[in-house]
């Protein structure tokens, strides 16, 4: 049985259309359509619910040890306050999931993982753990709500209590905050490729929250956004999705995650496979439509001129019609000497032979 | 199911409309709509492109896959309906309105049918 987000309710009055993600049902868009909520969250501000994301919070004297030892990051040297993105790797070198930890206190982490991989995760982190540690799965307790764009700052401030709830660096929280009461982590991140943030409140508050926050955003012309817009966004700025660009068998270095992956620090799960893979032959690489012709995720890819009957060279691992640049990109694993920008490939989309370039990613990234 | 009596159908679900200045309006029916679902993204030719009939001339993508549209003749692309790009839900919401792309200088047709010849095929095809 898939899953409802204590906003269920809300978005079918709003008028989304709901379907099915990673064991949960949420709106792939509202009536407004994915290129409009792409937009509204490049050019102004967009709101989505991400609460089917898993909550897992580490805490214990060697929480700082047994993160090392799980994550491919080094967490060595981590502020509170800081967040800090990982993959989580299997003994294979695979990718068990990618996730953020953030530092609450000291040995006091809260881990913000696919939810999807949620149960995985947490059964693979309680069976790796070691020493003075506890685990809990507190994905139930939260709600998670995406405030993201170029205008998210100004509409947030309208509703915290002072500007120091506001967190000032990217990649770092506010613990223990209220927003109207509600209790909240404040967490200046994102998967959009826009400045924003995500506000993690209890399940309870979750309706109130977002009414707040739409309410408050009415000026700056903030619309609600649903998953079909978080994945164009997340796209466009090449951010990978775990289930396509990685997974159990791909390691992070081949998905193009090789600087969260710390091989000088002590031993890590997957970090003698990871080595002994040696230098990736696959590359994780852009490519743009040349012409027409929408690529999706799983296309297989060709060497320009060749025939169907020829073997692939690679495959593609998302894609879709991007609409800030209006034009019809993917992500997709290659050998690394056809991975190079200006490289000429063609996909098979439907039978048909789609010509398409290799460029270099993140296709979209925004002015600081 | 929509099927008005003043447009031709293709069999891969497009319909046309003669403008009568030479010119011919091609779009996707209310069944190619409701069979897609919700569309999310249109991938149009540009102004001034070839044609050809049965051939693959725009891509659509919807909340469920991605498919090919196949223009209905042979000819050159006159105007093309931007406004789809940012509103391809208007093609669900009234699908003989929303029209893709209009074609001139046609040479050629594929074989197409009146409203109550195409009604039949779509039965045929829901069964």
């Amino acid at each position: 049985m898939s899953k409802k987000t204590p906003l269920y309710e809300t978005h079918v009055k709003l008028g989304g259309k709901i379907v099915e993600f990673g064991g949960w049902l949420l709106p792939v868009q509202y009536p407004t359509g994915i290129p409009a909520e792409h937009m509204a969250v490049r050019t102004k501000c967009g709101l989505f619910d991400v609460s089917h994301m898993g909550e897992i919070v580490l805490t214990g004297p060697d929480s700082l040890g047994v993160l090392n030892h799980m994550m491919t990051n080094d967490f060595t040297d981590m502020k509170i306050g800081q967040a800090r993105y990982s993959p989580m790797c299997n003994e294979a070198g695979g990718t068990v999931d990618d996730l953020i930890v953030y530092k609450r206190g000291e040995s006091d982490y809260f881990i913000v993982v696919n939810a999807a991989n949620k149960d995985k995760d947490y059964r693979w982190m309680c069976n790796h753990k070691f020493g003075d540690v506890e685990l809990v799965d507190a994905s139930d307790e939260y709600a998670q709500l995406a405030l993201q764009g170029p205008l998210a700052e100004d509409i947030l401030s309208k509703v915290v209590p002072g500007e120091s709830d506001i967190p000032t660096a990217n990649y770092s929280a506010e613990f223990d905050r209220e927003i109207q009461g509600m209790p909240c982590i404040i967490s200046r991140t994102g998967y959009t490729g826009e400045d924003g943030f995500e506000i993690y409140c209890r399940a309870s508050d979750a309706v109130r929250m977002w009414d707040l926050l739409m309410e408050a955003g009415k000026d700056e012309g903030l619309i609600p956004c649903g998953l079909g817009a978080r994945d164009t966004l997340r796209l466009e700025a090449a951010m990978p999705l775990y289930g396509h660009e990685m997974n159990d068998s791909i390691s992070p270095k081949e998905a193009g995650l090789g600087i969260f992956v710390k091989m000088d620090k002590p031993d890590f799960i997957g970090k003698a496979a990871i080595a002994y893979r040696g230098v990736p032959t696959v590359k994780r690489a852009g490519l743009k439509v040349i012409g027409r012709g929408i690529i999706r995720e799983e296309q297989e890819i060709y060497k320009e001129g060749a025939s169907v009957s020829d073997e692939p060279v690679g495959v593609t691992t998302s894609g879709t019609f991007c609409p800030y640049f209006r034009e019809s990109l993917a992500m997709a694993r290659l050998p690394r000497e056809l991975a190079e920008p200006g490289t000429k490939l063609e996909v098979n989309v439907r039978g048909r032979m789609v010509p398409v370039e290799v460029v270099k990613l993140p296709f979209y990234r925004r002015a600081k | 199911m929509n099927t008005p009596e003043n447009l031709k159908y293709s069999k891969t679900h497009e319909w046309v409309k003669d403008m009568g200045d030479g010119k011919v309006e091609i779009g996707l029916t209310d069944y190619a709509q409701s069979e897609l679902s919700d569309l999310v993204f249109v991938n149009l030719p540009e102004t001034g492109d070839d044609v050809t009939a049965g051939e693959v001339c725009a891509d659509v993508e919807s909340v469920k896959a991605a498919s090919d549209v196949y223009s209905p003749v042979t000819g050159k692309v006159a105007e093309v309906n931007e406004e789809l790009i940012d509103a391809p839900q208007n093609i669900n919401s009234d699908p003989y309105s929303a029209w893709l792309f209009r074609a001139e200088d046609v040479t050629d047709t594929e074989e197409l049918m009146d409203a109550a010849a195409y009604n039949e095929l779509v039965a045929k095809e829901k069964q």
